[in-house]
């Protein structure tokens, strides 16, 4: 990168006195700047200052189409909500119980998946596009799908309950899958897995495509057996791969909106509240963006973690930063 | 492709198995890849089953919901005739997609190429920032952007309408097509630009005319997943559009077909398979630049 820099310096015009002062100081290539300003503008404009007004928000009693002021004292929206919002209590462990059991699901199964498609030869496009489909169709549509199929009255499970022999012989059902608070948080985190699982099949595939087929070759050599491989192969090598996906669905999972939104709106009784749900009942529904705001700001420190961590390991890397 | 089906072939092939072993190893395989299949596509199935169905067979609870015995179109007729579907959300969506997309890969690559190419004071501070961005999920932001949207609307007319998803949507796009084409460019051989500008060429010029052709399939995948994400996003427009008109597929299906009765499932099954429908073509004949769209977050 250096060197590649120096070059291009060589072969641009011929600096001016002033402009060379201004090169030394920041960096031989000055366009750069005019080449990062679009998005800049646009990341300030939309990504910044929204963000700067959360904060602002978080600590007012702003409500919709009104005048806001700072409250007394002003972590008072805080305080409120981890004291003596019950509903915000039940959010965090909701959402704690959500993003662990979902992301460890989506994982384990990821990574089976993953294994059978490298291990199957035949209809590996097919097989590798079907199972990515949940992650590229729209989620909002196909949770209406799984809707359908949680219904109480038209559910498909529970008609395979009721009717498929054996099952029909336990007499189980019918379930209100949506309308039981427990069941509830189970289909949400059900469908969450549907939806996140192709992610971490295809990664960690690609992640198994790049391990040296040598160190197999050796391995057999010394008889090593299908599992001893796994544990002592595939497991540790793709270990760099399997810290990224997980941090990322880590996150995407924690801020989920749509799939509780579509199934239950938060529903039966605050059961499936995440922040983002919880947030948007507050802060767009009962109008009261200030602590609309402080809630969705919870999601801030857990992102800010991960973001710490990831570029700590993406700096290890020499040719990644940047 | 080529690489991966070598390997595993190999992977397959590489001890001196009997072939009883290799058919059992093969059968084991298939047998558990199917249920993966089968549970991907279930909802997908759901859908076009029910969508098939008349409104008697639907409410018929006796008989098995997986099958559609009298098939009828009636479903897509009533999306055609009595709601905004075809004539509006799609319309929409797909403005929305296209217009938020062009600003984002415009953007985009000019960004992304001053980051893998070029020095300058606060370039990694800016690469620290879009990644950082990146990761800022939409639930964070969409209560602060009402006020923002509110803004704007004072000069341009924004509020209410799909324009104001136009203006949002390249928050979470040129984070994400910045970091893609980032890797593109940087697997650029320098030696080739060097060429251009010696013979003269302006570093725009470099770009459009040396650059982007070699990192075309990035390019590519930038503009398919960007697509695909505007077409799928929920929660801005569902917060930022209240009419009817505006709405995109996603929300107007949420929430102009979900009513109170029990006769809707028909119609409200077809339009969430006809608006999977543009993507999953997409997807079908692009596959493998989603696959490296989705990988790329991830592993180099």
């Amino acid at each position: 990168m250096a060197i590649s820099a120096n070059e291009q310096t060589l072969v641009l015009d011929s600096p001016g006195v002033s402009s060379q002062r201004w090169r030394r100081s920041f960096g031989p290539d000055l366009d750069g700047y005019s080449f990062i300003l679009p998005a800049a503008i646009i990341m300030i404009c939309l990504v910044v200052y929204p963000f700067c007004l959360a904060l602002y928000y978080s600590v007012s009693d702003k409500m919709i189409g009104e005048e806001s002021h700072l409250v007394k004292p002003l972590w008072d929206n805080f305080l409120y909500i981890v004291t003596v919002d019950e509903i915000f209590r039940q959010t965090l462990k909701n959402t704690l119980i959500f993003a662990t059991v979902s992301v460890v699901l989506k994982m384990v199964f990821g990574m089976g998946a993953a294994l059978l498609l490298q291990r199957a030869a035949r209809l590996k496009r097919f097989f590798r596009g079907s199972i990515l489909i949940p992650f590229i169709a729209p989620t909002g549509l196909t949770t209406l799908g799984w809707w359908l199929i949680f219904d109480p009255t038209y559910s498909h499970i529970n008609w395979i309950l009721a009717n498929v022999w054996p099952l029909s012989l336990l007499g189980l059902g019918p379930y209100q899958w949506l309308g039981n608070p427990t069941l509830a948080l189970l289909s949400v985190i059900f469908v969450n897995f549907w939806r996140g699982m192709p992610f971490f099949a295809i990664t960690l595939f690609a992640g198994l495509m790049s391990i040296p087929e040598q160190l197999y070759e050796a391995a057999d050599a010394d008889g090593a057996t299908t599992t001893r491989k796994f544990w002592h192969i595939t497991l540790p090598l793709l270990r760099p791969v399997m810290a990224v996906v997980i941090l990322f669905s880590t996150i995407f999972t924690l801020a989920d909106f749509g799939i509780v939104f579509v199934l239950t709106r938060g529903g039966p009784m605050n059961s499936t509240h995440l922040f983002a749900t919880y947030a948007f009942t507050v802060g767009i529904q009962n109008h009261e963006i200030g602590l609309g705001a402080a809630i969705s700001l919870f999601l801030f420190p857990i992102l800010l973690l991960v973001v710490i961590f990831q570029l700590r390991t993406v700096r290890k890397d020499a040719d990644y930063g940047g | 492709m080529a690489a991966s089906a070598t390997v595993a072939r190999s992977a397959v092939g590489r001890n001196p198995k009997t072939p009883g072993w290799r058919i059992r190893q093969a059968t084991t395989t298939y047998a558990a890849l199917i249920p993966y299949v089968a549970f991907s596509l279930f909802p997908l199935y759901i859908m076009f089953i029910t969508s098939l169905k008349s409104k008697q067979e639907i409410n018929n609870l006796g008989k098995s919901p997986f099958w559609a015995t009298g098939i009828t179109l009636e479903n897509y007729e009533y999306l055609a005739k009595n709601t905004h579907f075809f004539d509006h959300w799609m319309i929409n969506t797909f403005i929305v997609a296209v217009v938020a997309t062009a600003i984002s890969v415009a953007v985009g690559v000019l960004a992304a190429y001053a980051l893998a190419r070029l020095k300058f004071r606060g370039v990694e501070a800016f690469g620290v920032a879009v990644f950082i961005t990146y990761l800022v999920p939409q639930s964070l932001l969409f209560l602060p952007l009402i006020e923002v949207i509110n803004f704007v609307d004072q000069y341009v007319p924004v509020r209410d309408s799909y324009w104001s998803l136009i203006i949002t949507y390249p928050t979470f796009l040129i984070p994400f097509v910045t970091w893609l084409l980032m890797g593109y460019f940087r697997t650029v051989p320098f030696e080739v630009e060097e060429c251009a500008y010696i013979d003269g060429c302006s570093r725009v010029r470099t770009l459009v005319q040396i650059v982007l052709p070699m990192a075309l399939p990035g390019v590519a995948c930038a503009i398919l997943f960007s697509f695909t994400l505007c077409w799928n996003e929920f929660l801005y427009s569902l917060v930022f559009i209240q009419d009817e008109l505006q709405k995109t597929i996603s929300i107007g299906v949420f929430t102009e077909l979900v009513r109170g009765d029990i006769y809707f499932w028909g119609s409200l099954m077809a339009a969430c398979l006809t608006g999977c429908i543009p993507i999953l073509i997409i997807y079908a004949f692009f596959m493998d630049y989603f696959v490296t769209g989705l990988t790329a977050g991830a592993i180099k």
